[in-house]
């Protein structure tokens, strides 16, 4: 097998609609995650049993089964009696939904991390629940678990190849097709290349990010 | 100060029956708190009047921090009754029953009650201002202005001026307990708990944290408790001094009575251990 770069110039402008769509998935996903996930840490500290319990076996139902699995659901059952999203816009939302209870995790963690002493303060000047939570807790909270966050988003990255299951055809997808078609191997190396690119970066940065923050 | 003034106005710390007093501030009536079994005040039963400084002392785990902290609502009694400026901390009456309170009703008894924590509790994501400034704003409704005038002034007060736009973990121990003061102090509370203040600073800050605290205790009618090992400073603020034991009040008087001739026994061996 010799490298042929004709075969590089031939894949690349699939390649970027590949990236453009890996980028799509990973930015809309994240963000379902990072909010959804902060909704159910929440909703999971509520002294109300018929808030929390539901919670608790949804994020536990969801943790337990394969994102292919729920990629599927979303795609094909999901349409039947609800609405129906394209491939790409289900793919980001089975990925911020799958991955926002791992972060509630990560919440979790930040959250019970903060001194029982916050609380007592916050408690102690009469602040508002809501005061206490946006202004006291969870900006140290969050603060300390944006290094785990950002993991998560390199996991999401990694996981995203699932989406072309659905039809979302992200990198490793539109190499697939493309190697397919052209019996070629060049296009797969590129994509794993290009993963690479992505991650390793954005890992550097969450090393960095986590010596400012976690102190 | 007022440490001459008779201790009369109190009523008898073993009274379980209390009668009304005008100038009463703070009552725990048959008053009881466990943990896990371990009963750490047992049917407890003082009042405070208004405007004293009252300190408790004992042996550690004898349940004075827990009494400060009946009072800030941070644990709930099991048994009795707590009433400050005439209205139940904990409870309401509904239908002349008397009734666990509701969280609206306890945020507003509460408001005349600030407290020092032994481990300043500063809000570490703001700064100092914005820590003095953040309750009066949100809780009292004071403008942004009126709140920082107020944070200001309090400032100045514990000798802090300058340093309004730190962030707490670039102050010492001492300097942060006296941002935690003007904090408490900012929400203008009725009474204030100070819970161990001095405990978890270095040796030589602790004089400047008491300082702040006596200029309170003298210029000010707040009404203080205060749970603390610093003798001296008992001695110098308290108008009563009461001693525990076990979850109960062992023997209550004015500080020269405590320190110089206690009644009991065992208040003679604890402040014979820690003076």
């Amino acid at each position: 097998m010799n490298w042929d770069w004709s075969n590089v110039d031939a894949f690349m402008p699939r390649f970027w609609d590949g990236v453009l769509v890996t980028l799509q998935a990973l930015a809309g996903g994240a963000v379902i995650a990072f909010v959804l996930g902060l909704i159910w840490a929440i909703a999971l500290r509520s002294p109300t049993r018929w808030v929390r319990w539901p919670v608790a076996a949804f994020t536990e139902f969801i943790r337990n089964t394969p994102l292919l699995v729920q990629l599927f659901f979303l795609f094909y059952v999901v349409p039947e009696w609800g609405p129906s999203m394209s491939p790409l816009v289900t793919g980001i939302v089975g990925l911020g939904l799958h991955y926002s209870t791992y972060t509630s995790e990560v919440y979790r963690a930040g959250i019970e991390g903060v001194p029982a002493g916050q609380w007592e303060a916050a408690t102690a000047l009469s602040l508002p629940k809501r005061r206490t939570w946006t202004a006291v807790i969870l900006p140290q909270a969050v603060r300390r678990v944006i290094p785990a966050l950002g993991n998560y988003v390199i996991v999401m990255l990694k996981e995203s190849p699932q989406l072309a299951a659905i039809g979302a055809l992200e990198m490793l997808g539109e190499a697939r097709g493309f190697s397919n078609e052209t019996f070629t191997f060049e296009a797969i190396s590129i994509v794993g290349l290009a993963f690479i690119v992505i991650a390793y970066p954005a890992s550097v940065l969450l090393r960095v990010l986590e010596r400012r923050l976690v102190r | 100060m007022s440490a001459e003034s008779p201790h009369t106005a109190n009523t008898p710390v073993t009274d379980a029956n209390p009668a009304v007093d005008g100038s009463e501030l703070i009552r725990f009536d048959k008053v009881t708190k466990r943990f896990a079994g371990n009963t750490v005040l047992d049917n407890l039963c003082f009042s405070v009047d208004s405007g004293k400084h009252v300190t408790l002392i004992g042996p550690s785990g004898s349940g004075k921090t827990t009494i400060l902290r009946l009072l800030m609502t941070l644990v709930k009694p099991d048994e009795g009754t707590i009433k400050v400026g005439g209205d139940y901390l904990t409870h309401e009456e509904r239908g002349g029953k008397l009734v666990p309170a509701g969280e609206k009703h306890i945020r507003e008894v509460r408001k005349n009650i600030g407290m020092v924590f032994q481990q300043f509790n500063l809000f570490p994501n703001m700064k100092v201002l914005q820590n003095i400034m953040e309750a009066p704003v949100q809780v009292l409704g004071l403008s942004k202005d009126e709140a920082e005038a107020r944070a200001r002034e309090l400032l100045d007060m514990v000798g802090l001026a300058d340093r309004c736009d730190e962030y707490p973990s670039r102050l010492s121990g001492g300097q942060q307990q006296r941002v935690a003061i003007a904090r408490a102090l900012a929400m203008r509370p009725q009474v204030l708990l100070l819970d161990e203040v001095t405990s978890a600073l270095d040796p030589e800050l602790v004089a400047g944290v008491l300082d702040v605290l006596r200029d309170v205790a003298r210029t000010t009618d707040i009404t203080m408790l205060c749970v603390t090992h610093e003798m001296n400073f008992a001695r110098d603020i308290s108008d009563q001094v009461l001693m525990f034991d076990g979850g109960k009040v062992v023997e209550s008087g004015s500080p020269e009575k405590i320190f110089g001739d206690p009644d009991h026994d065992r208040t003679r061996e604890f402040l014979s251990a820690v003076l």
